[in-house]
């Protein structure tokens, strides 16, 4: 008598049948998951381009379907655009952006060299200390803020949200830089400190252009934030001629509870327009910056 | 071109970990001198110390007769050639290689001509033009190369430059080495834990192990001469038998009995350097290739041993036999035409004249 059982020789089991109709029930499943997430990404923006192409009066005509535009008209577009307010706000919004993005590469790209790449005495707690001041929301930091913008005399003014604005970017980019740079073999610094760079020949010859896709990536995230803030400006900017674009359309053409529906939607849609365009061209570089290392070959 | 003088180095890290325990080490100018050592014995931390990219604890480093302890690397007239061979991703490969030039300023038309010459003995003029990216990974190996050669700097240094490379890239890029060493001249250390490398490319070889140097020699001199049982075991591919064995003294003759009984008389050449240890235990010591089957046609200082076969490796060029002896793993290289098979006692030669005594109590060669 044996004590062990010779096992059964069976074929192999497979339960849903073939590989390729498993492919395409995952084809499915993915489309519609993806079809479905597209309607309710897309909804409030389509929306929105509808409104902004209806008369005054046909926005206030609840009769009809909303998704309907019965009597198109651009001249929303038109009264904003020929509105010097207006004009002034999208300028605004672009001298704050571009300082702010201008200052918070430089910082923190000059920051994740130095946190990422020189070993010194405590460049490990200052990096996660950078990144810890990134966790306390804005919601939180405008009233001390105030002070601190008031105490420099530029409440009222675009220059305090150059000012301001560097304190939610800065730590972010800078973490963002850090990993980027931490992708770079460590064997290139040495190389390039052999080959006779210093420092800064080394930051500027060999990881500025290697890490340009994080470079890309940390600017398109400083101008999100900076081009869509919104609770900084509402709290320190009452003066119309210095708000920037998100408080000004809000502010200028809702009076009282009278909402100019159809120039408020064109607006959005027009503020919403140069991060669309970078977004466009710049996509790929976004992409690879955020997941930089897992494809690095 | 300059000499490399290693006094008294010392590599601690944190917690008193010391990864290069106090070295001294003369190479002398165009020397190319091999670094060799299982991984963790100090090799590339030397190395680096030479190159300026890590602190020496206590010591002096000379480079052409000029202490560099406290030179920046970019100051000590070295080059360097990675494992990964870190090239620039973003610059072409001419430009990879002018970039240590144009940093010192030289002028565009001795980079060009520099850069134009490396190329042709490296024989990459054809990828000047392409980016690391598109190339493979023997030729990206010859651009990291080519940087080095440009520069004519006092010294080559090598971290393992070939480990990245398949066996056969290997074998072709290791004679490419040697060869323009011999083209530049340039004094070279070079470091690998490949003893193959070491030995085919060294004009001396430094044999480390946790962070001492165990021998310094010609590659010649370490195979035949090895001065420790590490390095006995270390260099030669499969590595030496050691079997555990008592020296007895019998009417004026030495002979060698192994742990299984077998006797193996010493040669008369050798008893005197061994008379001394009569009576002792000592490991015996011998090569696969010093451990072969019977042929009437080489009988220097025969000694007969019968043993068993447990796996056998053909070659093609030849069969290695491996066995187990009291304990001790054991191989041998036969002549693939011997009939040697699994389970069938095999005659043996063991040459006596290239044997090997090491006294157990200090692991040295006797």
């Amino acid at each position: 008598m044996s004590a062990t059982t010779v096992p059964v020789r069976q074929g192999i089991y497979h339960k849903a049948g073939s590989l390729r109709r498993e492919r395409r029930w995952a084809l499915i499943t993915a489309y519609i998951s993806l079809i479905v997430a597209a309607i309710i990404m897309l909804a409030p923006p389509v929306y929105m381009l509808l409104t902004s192409l209806k008369t005054s009066a046909e926005v206030a005509d609840q009769s009809g379907s909303p998704w309907w535009v019965r009597d198109p008209t651009l001249e929303n577009y038109s009264a904003l655009l020929t509105n010097r307010m207006f004009i002034d706000f999208f300028l605004n919004s672009a001298k704050v952006t571009i300082l702010v993005v201008a200052i918070t590469m430089v910082i923190s790209v000059l920051a994740a060299f130095a946190l990422g790449r020189m070993r010194f005495w405590g460049s490990q707690m200052l990096a996660t200390g950078v990144f810890l001041t990134y966790l306390v929301p804005d919601t939180l930091l405008f009233i001390p803020l105030y002070q601190i913008v008031g105490g420099l005399g530029l409440l009222d003014s675009a220059w305090g949200l150059v000012l301001v604005y560097p304190t939610l970017t800065v730590p972010f980019c800078t973490w963002i830089m850090i990993g980027y740079f931490a992708s770079i073999p460590k064997e290139l610094d040495e190389a390039a400190l052999i080959d006779g760079a210093n420092w800064m020949q080394m930051l500027w010859k060999i990881f500025i252009p290697v890490a340009l896709p994080g470079i890309i990536a940390a600017t398109i995230f400083a101008f999100t934030v900076s081009w869509a803030a919104f609770v900084y400006p509402t709290a320190f900017i009452t003066t119309p001629s210095e708000m920037p674009m998100t408080i000004g359309v809000v502010s200028q053409l809702i009076r009282g509870d009278t909402f100019a529906w159809g120039q408020l939607m064109a607006g959005a849609l027009l503020a919403a327009l140069p991060p669309v365009v970078i977004y466009a061209f710049l996509m790929d570089y976004y992409i690879a910056g955020l997941t930089a290392g897992a494809t690095k070959g | 071109m300059a000499e490399v003088s290693l006094r008294k180095i010392v590599k601690a890290y944190e917690g008193d970990v010391q990864a290069v325990k106090g070295i001294d080490l003369e190479i002398a100018d165009h020397e190319f001198v091999v670094l060799v050592g299982p991984s963790g014995c100090g090799k590339s931390t030397t190395l680096r110390m030479i190159a300026g990219l890590e602190e020496i604890t206590s010591g002096d480093i000379a480079i052409g007769g000029t202490v560099v302890n406290d030179i920046p690397p970019r100051d000590r007239d070295i080059a360097m050639v990675f494992q990964n061979y870190a090239l620039y991703p973003h610059m072409s490969v001419y430009d990879n290689m002018a970039f240590g030039l144009t940093l010192r300023k030289f002028p565009k038309a001795e980079i060009d001509k520099r850069v134009t010459e490396a190329a042709r003995i490296l024989d990459i003029t054809p990828l000047l033009a392409r980016k690391p990216k598109a190339l493979s990974g023997g030729q990206r190996q010859r651009v990291a190369m080519g940087r080095a050669i440009v520069r004519d700097p006092k010294v080559f240094l090598f971290d393992e430059p070939l480990s990245n490379l398949d066996a056969k890239l290997r074998v072709q890029m290791r004679t490419e080495i040697k060869k323009v060493h011999q083209t530049v001249n340039t004094t070279t250390i070079y470091v690998t834990h490949d003893q193959v490398e070491a030995m085919t490319l060294a004009d001396r070889v430094v044999v480390m192990n946790h962070g001492i140097i165990e021998q310094v020699g010609p590659p010649q001199e370490l195979y035949h001469h090895p001065a420790t049982r590490f390095v006995a075991g270390f260099i030669g591919s499969p590595a030496m038998n050691f079997i555990p064995a008592k020296l007895e003294e019998a009417s004026g003759a030495l002979r060698v009995v192994l742990s299984n009984g077998t006797t193996l008389d010493v040669p008369e050449a050798r008893t005197a350097r061994y008379r001394a240890h009569a009576g002792k235990p000592v490991l015996f010591g011998i090569r696969p290739e010093h451990l072969t089957d019977d042929k009437p046609t080489d009988k220097t200082n025969p000694a007969p041993m019968i043993l068993t076969p447990e796996v056998i490796e053909p070659m093609g060029m030849e069969t290695l036999a491996h066995f187990k002896l009291d304990g001790a793993e054991i191989s041998a290289r036969l002549d693939p035409a011997t009939p040697a098979s699994v389970g069938q006692p095999l005659r043996l030669i063991a040459h006596m004249d290239q044997m090997h005594l090491i006294d157990p109590s200090n692991d040295k060669v006797l």
